[in-house]
């Protein structure tokens, strides 16, 4: 099942995926451009991982000190940053290089705690596609990557749809993209993934309780480039979706 | 009805704070001090400049009294005193002339770590492990006078083995939430945490810590060895 909130009529609703658009639980289907789209879930912590592809840890290897090796580089994020399928995300005029992330985030289901690797996947409810932006010109070598360059208003947009963990037999072999303006920027697999997803629970859970409606966004792979105001950012995931996002100014945020 | 107050008040009951915990890096001046000409070298090579902040998730909420766990293979943790800024409006873009006006109120906190030396990528495993944030009851806005001119403590077994006044801040309230709130909205019942004094205390298992801060709260917790009985 895939399952999406949404805003309309006034209203918040719980809806489902439908041939003309979405079906609220109310019955009404609605079109896909008629609704304003949330993220699919009320986020409680949002882990997420920097350098857990083999070819972006290559990409940005000028600007690496530490290794991914040694343990999984893990962050975490507020639920603030989080925005929903077809939204705006803000770019700084004083940005030089801001990119998208394509990422598989996964949904837990129910407590985690010090869970071994062989029962990881049973505290999985699900699947979304995540669009984590990053402004590279605000990253400081204290706790990087910094919330300011991680934890923006609008930078983290998650969805359309919360995918049942039931309805993706496998997860480690998905294809990811991005698209920008209709052209392919980034591809990848999630077999690629360096930290595997019941790696990561293992991991995380090890010293930290994970609960139901918490994140891993999985990282994400070769392929980021420098986005403008006014491009269309398509992040694709086979089989769970296709977020859709579009690059505004300081503008339209009232900023001059 | 909605009103401006009970939004403020709503913010205040919440127990434990029903938002995001944030923590901010080096803002006691004798904290960034401390690492010298290090900020110019390797890994960091330059000074802060922008507020830098952690996020305590909600797996490390505790309260008064709930023990604190040292993981074994851990000697001692980090007794971190720290005042807590409880938002009580969204606060996006503040002006420093107004920005006490968003929140709802303070609060003690303890923000507990693994004693650990880099701030350039720290492990989760340091700081976001269960029951490493205990927290207290938040007084609402009007008790503070000036959140600048307070004074924080930690004792450990009675003994005051920390005193150290806000006045050591980089940024002040203000100064800090206006700088935050530029680049991400703090929402009611967040939770700001204006920094941790320089030379944390550290505390064994069968220690017990409090933090205070007059006017505000105190709040005491037992260190107790991972896997003994609770």
């Amino acid at each position: 099942m895939r399952r999406a909130r949404v805003a309309y009529g006034g209203a918040i609703h719980e809806a489902l995926e439908h041939a003309q658009g979405v079906r609220l639980a109310d019955g009404r289907v609605v079109a896909e451009e008629a609704v304003v789209w949330l993220p699919p879930l009320e986020v409680g912590t949002v882990v997420a991982l920097g350098l857990n592809y083999a070819d972006h840890v290559k990409e940005l290897s000028k600007e690496l000190t530490v290794s991914s090796r040694d343990e999984p580089l893990a962050f975490l994020k507020g639920p603030g940053a989080l925005i929903g399928h077809r939204s705006q995300t803000r770019r700084p005029a004083d940005a030089s290089f801001m990119h998208y992330e394509c990422e598989l985030a996964v949904v837990i289901g129910s407590r985690a705690r010090k869970v071994k690797r062989a029962s990881a996947m049973d505290h999985v409810a699900g699947y979304a596609v995540a669009n984590d932006y990053a402004i590279r010109d605000y990253l400081e070598n204290y706790y990087r990557p910094n919330l300011r360059v991680k934890n923006r208003d609008t930078c983290t947009v998650l969805g359309p749809w919360l995918v049942d963990a039931a309805d993706v037999p496998d997860p480690h072999a998905l294809a990811l993209r991005t698209l920008v303006n209709g052209q392919i920027t980034q591809q990848g697999n999630t077999r690629d993934m360096i930290n595997d997803i019941p790696a990561l629970i293992e991991y995380l859970t090890d010293f930290m309780t994970l609960n139901a409606g918490d994140v891993i966004l999985t990282g994400t792979p070769d392929g980021v480039v420098n986005v403008q105001v006014g491009d269309e950012v398509v992040t694709e995931i086979e089989g769970i979706g296709r977020l859709v996002n579009t690059i505004v100014g300081d503008a339209e945020f009232g900023r001059t | 009805m909605f009103t401006l107050e009970s939004s403020l008040t709503a913010a205040l009951a919440s127990q434990p704070p029903r938002g995001t915990v944030y923590g901010t890096l080096l803002n006691f001046r004798d904290a960034l001090e401390a690492l010298g000409d290090a900020v110019d070298r390797a890994p960091y090579r330059a000074p802060p400049k922008a507020p830098i902040l952690y996020i305590k998730p909600r797996n490390t909420i505790a309260s008064h009294e709930d023990p604190i766990v040292v993981p074994s293979g851990i000697d001692e943790l980090e007794i971190g005193v720290s005042l807590g800024l409880v938002i009580g409006r969204a606060a996006c873009r503040l002006r420093e002339s107004d920005a006490l006006a968003f929140l709802a109120g303070y609060v003690v906190v303890n923000d507990v770590s693994v004693p650990h030396d880099s701030y350039y990528r720290p492990s989760l495993r340091f700081k976001c492990r269960d029951g490493f944030c205990p927290i207290g009851t938040p007084v609402p806005r009007d008790a503070v006078a000036d959140p600048n001119a307070l004074t924080l403590r930690v004792e450990i077994d009675g003994i005051e083995v920390q005193c150290s006044s806000v006045t050591g801040l980089v940024r002040p309230v203000q100064r800090l939430l206006a700088e935050v709130s530029d680049f991400m909205t703090l929402h009611p019942g967040d939770v700001l945490m204006v920094g941790v004094p320089g030379n944390a205390p550290r505390a064994c298992p069968g220690q017990r810590v409090s933090v205070s801060i007059a006017g505000v709260g105190r709040i005491s917790n037992a260190l107790v060895a991972e896997g003994a009985a609770a």
